[in-house]
């Protein structure tokens, strides 16, 4: 039993399917939440599986530059709840409670 | 070992991912999207990424789920919302189908191409007892290397969301006409 679970250390597939269910979970979860806030927790999600693989693939490949496209990933990630949030937050000013079905036309 | 750290990880992350999707308060979601970012920094570390880690819980469990804490309490969300109600009845199925699809097709081409990537394994060093910040050191020379332009650039993107976030948000006063 102990030599079965020495024996079994996760390789970079199992870092990359794990990267894939996460990234599914996201997927469903914008696709099926209304609350602009939560969906955009869910994008946060998926950003976070793709640096996941990201990092896999920098240790399975011996490779620096997949870390440092997390690096980047991660500063474009935190530009853009910045700008996310301020939409969010001047939508909601105008109409509070409001979710993404009645803000669907893009008009103010 | 290193299956027990991978395990609890995993399991972190993924209770944590389903709680943001099924959780219908937003401050629990937020507090789900914690759990599953320390998840990632966990892996992060087993991966040998302890900079990333670092910078994945300073940034993204400090700064970014913070913000998102703040504007919810900011706009008054923090309640229960309606999830059971659902305006489109084939919305849920249809995106649990197109969720599994992408599970399903990207686990495949994982499985199916396990042994096409072979390992070179040169370029990134381990960090070991005698040189501990060897990926922190190896992570500088390649950011402000390589990818120094880039870096640069990513300045700018900040100036610009920064600058585009203040006239977002800012309230445009109304102009008051003076009685003269």
């Amino acid at each position: 039993m102990s030599a079965l679970i020495s024996a079994a250390t996760p390789t970079t597939t199992w870092y990359l399917v794990l990267s894939a269910v996460l990234f599914g979970i996201g997927t469903v979860g914008v696709l099926v939440r209304r609350n602009p806030l939560v969906m955009f927790m869910c994008i946060e999600l998926m950003l976070n599986a793709i640096n996941l693989s990201f990092v896999a693939f920098a240790k399975r490949m011996g490779d620096i530059g997949g870390q440092t496209t997390v690096f980047f990933v991660m500063v474009v990630a935190a530009a853009e709840v910045v700008v996310g949030l301020g939409i969010i937050v001047s939508i909601m000013r105008k109409r509070p409670g409001a979710n993404v079905d009645d803000i669907s036309a893009l008009k103010g | 070992m290193e299956l027990f750290v991978f395990v609890v990880a995993a399991a972190m992350i993924l209770a944590g991912a389903i709680g943001v999707v099924v959780r219908s308060h937003p401050v629990h979601a937020a507090l789900s999207l914690i759990l599953t970012l320390f998840g990632v920094a966990v892996m992060f570390v087993a991966q040998e990424a302890h900079f990333l880690a670092a910078v994945q819980v300073i940034v993204y469990a400090g700064a970014i789920v913070v913000l998102f804490l703040f504007v919810i309490m900011l706009l008054g969300v923090d309640r229960t919302e309606d999830i059971k109600t659902e305006p489109f009845k084939v919305q849920r199925p249809l995106a649990v189908i197109v969720g599994l699809g992408v599970i399903g097709l990207v686990t495949a081409a994982v499985v199916a191409s396990r042994d096409v990537v072979s390992s070179r394994g040169s370029g990134l060093v381990t960090p070991d007892m005698a040189d501990p910040d060897s990926n922190i050191r190896q992570l500088s020379r390649s950011v402000f290397g390589d990818y120094v332009v880039a870096f640069e650039v990513t300045s700018v993107l900040l100036v610009v969301a920064v600058v585009g976030t203040v006239l977002l948000t800012r309230r445009v006063k109304p102009v008051v006409k003076e009685a003269s």
